[in-house]
């Protein structure tokens, strides 16, 4: 593997990064690296300048603000979401989807902000940070911002985030009694999502009477499924219901689901269906 | 009493210093002054160069020299299986393309720079106009007329012609018989391209001394001695001023047996430059251009009367070849598939046509199994298809058709003489273990409630140890096919063993040192087993096709009994006993009847080699070598199982058993066969299930990389459990036989035909390899559609 050359910075605050990415040219930040490096590997992307923000701790953790925000910093490792037990209590689904990326070694290194940034569409936490509700904090030259998860996600590999600014953390509303669930085909070779499926749903007496669905992997961006969330709201979640919302799920995203040599759209569009099955399912135990 | 650490599973003692890196590959060395290639490579499946522009190349940061196929005077790597009555092109195989590419990967120029890094960074900088030319990647659609040609020399793309067949009036006779009062099976069954995916890539360090004119290449290469061979004849440096090293090599499965042109570039840059010169591929590049495997296009039948009594196969075979010959190329879907049809059944009628095909992609060679898999596959699937046809029980159908058991040799209609088997042991074992007959009530059951669950059962025999020389020049192998073996003891009584095959990775410092110290006593602490090396090592031609303890072996046991002969009588002399009186037990030589007067074989090495009193006629020392030329090949068998439940919804394949009893006659280190048995097991379950290249219509690989190329994972596989039988080899001189590559040979069809078996409900009955999940699952949403169950 040979990256191209490139300059190397290290820097000891955010605000110390924002600084130099704002007044770099050509300047790439450097998290868990485990999508920059392949990418620098195969000269994909020739950044002149590394900012290396792996080691700022002031990004890395999970807390719980008052009783309504689970907040995860951005360099919060794969690994560390998945144990967590604040974000398994209130976001078991992207303890899920977390503890499902790649190998041990990839969620060791790899991080929650990476992940997001680099809106990889086959990747699994963006699609429940969207069905989540969540938001993304951001830091720039011109202070903070913060943006719904439904703005940030804008197409492959594309976001919301500025050239010059650095994502800091993601919010998770805590909804009571709000259960949720994540499923996810994975690609034989990559282990990325060739579809996943998030879902977050409440339920009153049996009844559903909130469902938030939203579908990665299948499509060039995480997407919120309007018609699945109706078909689920108001039933018992039986599996005629079930039924209906896959197919229901499957119809909405038939005509943008992707296709790729190892999967057609028809096998990701079918599988977004049987995913959210099984991401209901799954919850409700 | 004697103890054996023969058949005893001690620990790998190669491993402590492979897992904790504490060795060197190929990549490892750095030598003084050394400097990096990079090879420009074309990124179009066929094009015509018009014009390469190296100036800017030139002018990068620490660049030594940039060379295109102009200016490197090399001949053409050489093809070194020609199959004899096939009709066989041998189209030229430039080093570095001149005014055609072939292939996505085919080599244009060389970058040579003080780093790897500005290497890289100059390449890119070099500039090729290129006239694009239509490319053809399918074998069969390439021999059609008017697709696009790879060489103009080669008429239709068709390389060769080769033919097999026990008697081709027998064979249509049996088929015209079967299909007037029998049953015939027939199936096209695509083979598809496989990526041999060792863990090291391939790299080459060169070293040219100008003052004593010798050339050093440092070689990931499983058969230094023909990389010698091929390298001195490519340079032009005589072999005796020609040393090739295979330091530590980081897995093969055939893809390291070929010469390529990147390591005679690098050698030929060392001596062009007079400097040190390194090139080690990228994983990107070794899917490229390292030789993939597999790549047939197969139209096989198999006729068998009503009561299911096989009476005669037949396949015709596309076979590509890629761009270029490589260096075994012809040898693999010929000499090794087509002689293997009769499987481990009396089959009176076979015959074999296989065509090699250019295309416009890497060129295909050896891989793990090499022509058998495909064989086995093929026997295997037809064996199913008469049985579900027949609607018999597909053991019961194998039973019918094994060979009886045989201890000393065993002709099959085409011509082969299998030295030994006991067929249906090997699978009554298997059967045992799985309880067939509680599994096929379970599968019952389960598909009431509309569950995909599937057996697969496999007995198979295969063709390894290559193999008399004397066969090797009847099929046109370039080379001979024999082994060769030192035994060396040093005065103080350690062992070194050189031995002209080149492990990497199988075990065989393990192996090889019980085999000695089973034979002469000494603790294997004590043996060092030499290999990879020209310098070092007597001559031998590799380690592939599960030869080099078949042969090898052979040469070092016969040499180290020469050593035991030579202390016996160096032991009877100091004893003043006759030879006839001396017995040995533990590496010790005692005078029969009076055990307590003795003399170990570490005293007679001393005495042997102080020489101050040896017996009349012997010569001081204490060390034999030996040459040894099979007189036939080795034929491992055995029988696997394996057990698959579906997921209908997903048309995931989910692999819950998996039992293999092998028989590769008596096992050195029984660990060491597990762990042979399960990395083949894991390979040939990925080509079943996951693994497949994939190249686009214009020839770009789409399987570039390992995040597309789908490798078996760990946790796709439950706990093997593996049990064996013992049928020695009537003619090893312990026994053994090769197990490097039954596993593979045997999973692949033993996981398709579970998986067939799980979808029989549905009346599926074929589905293209590898059998991932949106296949399986189209394969069932079609069937629904058509009504199955
Ligand atoms: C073998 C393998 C398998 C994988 N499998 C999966 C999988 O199954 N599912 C999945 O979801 N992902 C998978 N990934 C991707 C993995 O999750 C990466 O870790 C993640 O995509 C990137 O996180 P990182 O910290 O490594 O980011 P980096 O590689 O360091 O950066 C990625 C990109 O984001 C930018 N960036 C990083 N952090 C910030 C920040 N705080 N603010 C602004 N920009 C930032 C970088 O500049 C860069 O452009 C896999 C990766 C590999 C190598």
């Amino acid at each position: 593997m040979r990256p191209p050359s490139f300059s190397y910075q290290r820097l000891s605050s955010v605000a110390e990064a924002v600084q130099m990415l704002s007044s770099t040219d050509n300047a790439k930040v450097l998290a868990g690296g485990h999508s920059l490096i392949p990418a620098l590997n195969q000269r994909l992307s020739q950044p002149g300048t590394i900012i290396d923000i792996g080691r700022l701790n002031e990004l890395n953790g999970v807390s719980v603000t008052g009783s309504s925000k689970l907040m995860i910093g951005a360099l919060t490792p794969h690994a560390v979401v998945a144990a967590s037990n604040n974000v398994r209590r209130y976001c078991s689904a992207l303890a899920t989807a977390c503890g499902q990326v790649g190998d041990p070694q990839v969620r060791n290194w790899g991080t929650l902000g990476g992940n997001l940034a680099h809106a990889d569409p086959a990747s699994d936490p963006p699609t429940v940070v969207l069905a989540a509700g969540g938001k993304l904090h951001t830091m720039g030259p011109n202070g903070e911002r913060m943006i719904d998860a439904a703005d940030f996600f804008q197409g492959l590999f594309t976001t919301a985030l500025q050239p010059d600014e650095i994502l800091t953390a993601v919010e998770i509303p805590i909804v009571a009694d709000r259960k949720s669930a994540y499923a996810k085909l994975a690609h034989p070779a990559s282990r990325y999502a060739v579809v996943g499926v998030a879902v977050f749903l409440n339920t009153e007496n049996g009844s559903c009477t909130n469902a938030s669905v939203a579908v990665g992997g299948a499509t060039a961006k995480p997407t919120r499924s309007a018609a699945a969330e109706q078909a689920l709201v108001g039933t018992a979640l039986e599996d005629a219901a079930l039924d209906a919302a896959a197919a229901a799920l499957t119809n909405e995203i038939q005509g943008d689901a992707v296709g790729d040599i190892y999967a057609p759209s028809e096998y990701r569009a079918a599988m977004a269906g049987a995913m959210l099955k099984k991401a209901v399912r799954a919850a409700m135990v | 009493m004697t103890t054996r650490i023969f058949g005893s599973g001690i620990k790998r003692r190669e491993d402590p210093r492979l897992i904790t890196g504490q060795t060197r590959y190929t990549d490892d060395f750095q030598l003084p002054g050394m400097v990096y290639m990079v090879v420009v490579r074309s990124p179009h499946a066929h094009a015509r160069i018009t014009s390469i522009d190296i100036s800017a190349a030139k002018a990068s940061p620490g660049v030594v020299a940039v060379f295109t196929g102009q200016d490197v005077p090399l001949p053409g790597v050489p093809c070194a299986w020609l199959v004899p009555g096939s009709d066989l092109k041998t189209p030229a195989h430039p080093v570095l393309a001149k005014d055609t590419v072939r292939y996505v990967g085919d080599g244009v120029a060389i970058v040579i720079a003080t780093n790897r890094y500005l290497a890289q960074d100059a390449a890119d900088l070099v500039q090729v106009s290129y006239d694009v030319l239509p490319a053809v990647v399918n074998p069969e659609d390439a021999t059609k007329d008017g697709a696009p040609l790879v060489h103009d020399d080669v008429p239709n793309n068709i390389a060769f012609r080769w033919v097999a067949s026990s008697g081709d009036e027998g064979v249509d006779n049996a088929f015209n018989e079967a299909a007037a009062s029998g049953v015939v099976v027939q199936e096209r069954i695509v083979q598809q391209r496989l990526l041999p995916t060792a863990m090291e890539p391939r790299s080459a360090v060169a070293q040219w001394d100008q003052f004593a004119e010798e050339l050093t290449v440092y070689s990931t290469s499983q058969n230094p001695h023909i990389a010698r061979f091929i390298l001195s004849a490519l340079t032009g440096v005589p072999e005796h001023k020609l040393r090739v090293i295979a330091p530590e090599v980081g897995g093969g499965f055939g893809s390291k047996i070929p010469v390529y042109p990147d390591e005679a570039l690098t050698a030929w840059a060392s001596m062009k430059l007079g400097v040190p010169v390194k090139w080690t591929e990228t994983r990107s590049e070794n899917y490229q251009v390292t030789i993939h495997g597999r790549d047939h296009i197969e139209y096989v039948e198999m006729a068998a009367t009503n009561e299911g009594k096989i009476t005669g196969i037949r396949g015709k075979v596309y076979a590509g070849m890629g761009a270029y010959l490589s260096t075994a190329a012809p040898g693999i879907p010929t000499i090794l598939h087509g002689l293997m049809y009769s499987g481990a059944y009396t089959i009176p009628n076979i015959r074999c046509e296989s065509i090699g095909v250019m295309t416009n992609t890497a060129p295909v060679d050896a891989y793990r199994g090499a022509g058998r898999p495909e064989a086995t596959f093929l026997v295997e699937r037809l064996v199913d298809r008469l049985a579900a046809k027949l609607n018999m029980d597909p053991v019961e159908l194998r039973r019918k058709n094994l060979i009886p058991p045989f201890e000393n040799g065993h002709n099959v209609a085409i011509g082969l003489t299998y030295d030994s088997g006991n067929y249906e042991g090997a699978l009554n074992k298997l059967l045992s273990i799985v309880d067939y007959d509680g599994f096929r009530r379970e599968q019952a059951a389960a598909r009431q409630q509309g569950r995909l669950l599937g057996i697969g059962v496999t007995t198979y025999s295969e063709i390894c140890g290559l193999g008399p020389s004397q066969v090797a020049g009847a099929v046109g192998f370039q080379g001979g096919l024999w082994e060769s073996a030192i035994v060396r003891v040093s005065p103080a009584g350690k062992v070194q063993a050189m031995i002209g095959a080149s492990p990497h990775g199988q075990g065989e410092e393990t192996t090889f040192a019980q085999i000695i110290s089973d034979e002469l006593g000494f603790p294997v602490e004590d043996i060092e087993i030499v290999h990879g090396d020209t310098d070092r090592t007597p001559m031998g031609w590799g380690s592939y096709g599960s030869r080099t303890t078949p042969v090898s072996g052979a040469a070092l046991v016969l040499a180290a009994r020469k050593v035991k002969e030579k202390a016996r009588a160096m032991a009877a002399h100091l004893l003043e006993a006759s030879v006839d009186d001396i017995d040995y037990a533990d590496g010790k030589f005692m005078v029969r009847g009076s055990p307590d007067k003795f003399k170990t074989i570490q005293d007679a090495t001393l005495m042997a080699t102080l020489a101050w009193n040896l017996p009349a006629g012997m010569d001081p020392g204490m060390e034999a070598s030996q040459f040894y030329d099979p007189p036939n090949f080795a034929y491992p068998f055995g029988a696997h199982a394996a057990i698959v439940e579906i997921d209908p919804e997903t048309g995931t394949v989910a692999l819950q058993r998996y039992v293999a009893v092998d028989d590769c006659g008596p096992q050195i280190n029984p660990m060491i066969v597990e762990g042979q048995i399960h990395g083949g097991i894991v390979q040939g379950v990925g080509q079943a299930l996951c693994e497949g290249v994939v190249y686009d219509e214009n020839g770009q690989l789409l399987t570039g990389t390992m995040m597309d190329y789908a490798m078996p994972r760990a946790d796709m596989f439950p706990t093997f459990e593996l049990d064996s039988t013992v049928t020695p080899s009537p003619h090893h001189p312990i026994g053994v036989k090769g197990i490097g590559e039954t596993g593979t040979i045997a999973s692949t069809p033993t996981i398709y035909n579970a998986v067939m078996d799980a979808l029989r409900p549905l009346g599926i009955e074929q589905i293209e390899m590898p059998l991932t999940a949106p296949r399986v699952w189209k394969a069932i949403q079609d069937a629904r559609a058509k009504g199955g169950a």
